[in-house]
């Protein structure tokens, strides 16, 4: 059925680009257990990327575009920075309008499509880089919580401003030279996700994209939960290569020396009381689903 | 996609008929009845067929915004919620109309300052936002009486930018603001301004329309620009983004979109027209004195015109309406044969004379002022003074101006 509204008129088949030519194809809009497999055999929700070679964002867009639930109702919400040379070749409808208010653009954007379509689904999802969520839209990020915004943020921590060329952010680690932090930063690293619990997101995660069926999960439940009870935080390590002097090939291996046990992106998950229950609940359906999918293989 | 469909005849959850625009505004019976400026905001939005208002107080507006939040209570808005600061709100409102919302805000001074980066993000992305702006001082040192310096800087931003003088014109154009700027070939958002207190604060008797009609609901589908809702395929916008490519290509489209926001601009001109009954009004125009002003200047012009018109010295008016588009021609028309033109305003700088010089000839004939600034009215005294003076006939001494 979600094709239904990407399909192209015939008459004009031949000079679509080939890429929305595959999205009809092959993309997988309304698959129900859609995920990071389906990479390779079917149409990414991202065409190509203007990233560094092997940057880790790029991974996580991937996986996080495999992994939403319900694409074909999805807005994205993006902002000023890298992800915003990414979010024009993303096949989801994606709003860039300025540096720091993606929680107001997607609390603004989450009430309107409530108010247009009362009785659909439509998932509203921020994707924006640690300055835009900790330092300059902190305001908005966290008055989204407190208010109880139904939509999910998500952090690409790269620990610094990589798209003006490597600043000091407040995500950063402490003690960490950079560009206007010239005798290394003064101060911790911020703990958002202590703050998003305590701001009251009802999902919060703290891990990298090094393993693709994680972030699955993650982003699947950050979803689900946010559409039916209330904010959800995810915060993701992509590190920036360029500006911690490694190579392309290396930026998987930063992800898991720093996801160790005591490191600072060991996996952290918090999960309220309602949000534990309706996991639960969709764990059962699943099951349920499986079961008589199985059933039905075995009559056939 | 969401089906397309006439909505006029048939009625909202409320019993509102959805009434054509034109018959609501120009033919339905109206009804006088006597109110506040904060009072007529309200009973504008109750029939302006609103889907989301966010709101945020800061004086003048508060009372306003407020109310607002009654007629959601009422169920007449489709969603209202209070942001956490300005530059917050007019992002929400920015997400609300890229979700395809009929949005309305309301701001001031400082709000309206603190908001700033927003305005011309919402007429890039050509959102069809309403926003009253109720103006106040700016500070330092800290004000809220009127003061309409705040205009100054919104002109540039690619908005709409009108300016009522009384609560009469504020109802009005609240609602025909919505029709202008929602059209295709518009679609822009809408500044409409008034001088804070003077109009927001006192009671008057204003003509509305029957509160059981309504505007016809905003249609997303209409948009010059995709609506981001997922209900039409989510084209890829760019094969490179712009902003990394420092090349021909990327120059020219951002020029081509820059001109497209002002040739919209400039193709609200008709539709303003048309809704507004022009962008200017005039009365006596033929006089060798005529005073141009917008907001209550002009009514304090009108007042100073009896004044004069007493000791013997005739003056024209000009009523500027709309100050984006920009009546260039009509004030060109209006005061051809003006000797002697007085722009009286209440603010400092004095915008709107630098305005009119640059649009017409000769024009060391445009007198500046009077200016009041900081909250200080403007008797009519003082416009029927600074105008005798300049044709060098005999002025009374005003008290407190020490001469």
């Amino acid at each position: 059925m979600s094709k239904e509204r990407i399909k192209i008129s015939p008459d004009l088949y031949d000079i679509m680009p080939s890429d929305y030519q595959d999205l009809v194809q092959s993309a997988t809009y309304g698959k129900e257990d859609r995920g990071w497999k389906d990479i390779g055999t079917s149409k990414e929700l991202i065409e190509q990327h203007s990233l560094c070679a092997g940057c880790p964002e790029s991974m996580a867009f991937r996986y996080i575009l495999a992994s939403l639930p319900n694409p074909e109702d999805t807005v994205m919400v993006g902002s000023t920075g890298c992800t915003s040379l990414v979010f024009p070749m993303v096949a989801v409808h994606n709003i860039h309008s300025l540096f720091g208010n993606q929680n107001a653009i997607a609390s603004g954007l989450k009430r309107a499509l409530s108010v247009r379509f009362p009785d659909r689904v439509k998932d509203v999802v921020v994707l924006a880089g640690d300055g835009a969520t900790v330092d300059i839209g902190l305001d908005m990020t966290l008055q989204a919580w407190f208010r109880q915004e139904k939509f999910t943020t998500i952090c690409f921590d790269n620990e610094l401003y990589a798209n003006t060329g490597g600043q000091e952010s407040g995500l950063m680690q402490k003690g960490f030279v950079a560009k206007m932090a010239p005798v290394g930063k003064l101060f911790d690293k911020v703990r958002l996700p202590e703050i998003a619990r305590e701001s009251g997101c009802h999902y919060v995660v703290n891990c990298t994209v090094s393993k693709p069926s994680l972030v699955e999960k993650v982003i699947r439940n950050s979803v689900l939960i946010a559409r039916e009870i209330g904010p959800t935080y995810i915060q993701l390590y992509t590190p920036c290569i360029l500006e911690i002097g490694k190579n392309s090939m290396e930026g998987l291996q930063e992800m898991r020396d720093s996801e160790k046990p005591t490191e600072r992106f060991a996996y952290k998950e918090y999960v309220s009381e309602p949000a534990k229950q309706l996991l639960a609940e969709l764990a059962a359906k699943d099951k349920e689903r499986k079961a008589a999918a199985k059933q039905l293989a075995g009559k056939a | 996609m969401a089906e397309i469909k006439s909505h006029i005849g048939t009625q909202n959850k409320k019993g509102q008929t959805y009434t054509d625009a034109w018959k609501m505004m120009h033919e339905a019976p109206r009804n006088p009845s006597f109110y506040t400026g904060s009072e007529v905001i309200k009973e504008a939005l109750r029939r302006a067929s609103c889907d989301v208002m966010i709101a945020y107080p800061i004086t003048p507006q508060s009372e306003a915004a407020a109310l607002i939040g009654e007629l959601f209570a009422e169920g007449y808005i489709g969603d209202y919620f209070r942001g956490e600061s300005e530059f917050a709100v007019m992002s929400q409102c920015a997400g609300a109309a890229f979700g395809g919302a009929r949005v309305f805000t309301t701001t001031a001074g400082p709000g309206t300052m603190r908001a700033m980066e927003n305005f011309p993000m919402w007429a890039g992305a050509r959102l069809p936002i309403q926003m009253i702006v109720t103006c106040r001082g700016i500070n330092s040192p800290l004000s809220i009486q009127p003061d309409t310096i705040e205009i100054s800087y919104l002109l540039n931003t690619g908005m709409l930018v009108w300016h009522a003088e009384t609560a009469q014109d504020f109802f009005d154009w609240i609602l025909k603001g919505f029709i202008v700027s929602e059209e295709p070939e518009v679609h822009l958002p809408l500044a409409l301004c008034c001088d804070g207190f003077f109009v927001t604060h006192t009671k008057d008797v204003v003509n509305l329309t029957p509160a059981d009609m309504c505007l016809p609901p905003y249609d997303p589908y209409r948009s010059p620009v995709p609506c981001m809702d997922m209900e039409c395929p989510p084209v890829r916008m760019m094969r490179d983004p712009f902003i990394m490519k420092s090349n021909y290509i990327s120059y020219a489209t951002h020029a081509s979109w820059q001109q497209e926001i002002w040739a919209a601009v400039e193709r609200s001109r008709k539709h303003t027209i048309k809704w507004i009954n022009g962008l200017i009004d005039t009365e006596n125009t033929d006089a060798e004195v005529v005073i141009v002003a917008s907001g209550t200047a002009v009514s304090q012009g009108r007042e100073a015109i009896r004044l004069l018109e007493d000791e013997g010295v005739r003056c024209g008016l000009v009523k500027v309406k709309s100050l984006r588009p920009w009546p260039g021609e009509e004030i060109r028309e209006a005061t051809k044969n003006a000797k002697h033109i007085f722009v009286p305003e209440f603010n400092v700088t004095g915008w709107l004379a630098k305005e009119i010089k640059s649009t017409i000839p000769n024009s060391e004939r445009v007198h500046a002022g009077p200016h009041v600034c900081g909250g200080m009215t403007m008797p009519p005294e003082i416009i029927a003074s600074e105008i005798k003076t300049a044709l060098g006939l005999r002025s009374e001494s005003l008290a407190g101006r020490g001469s």
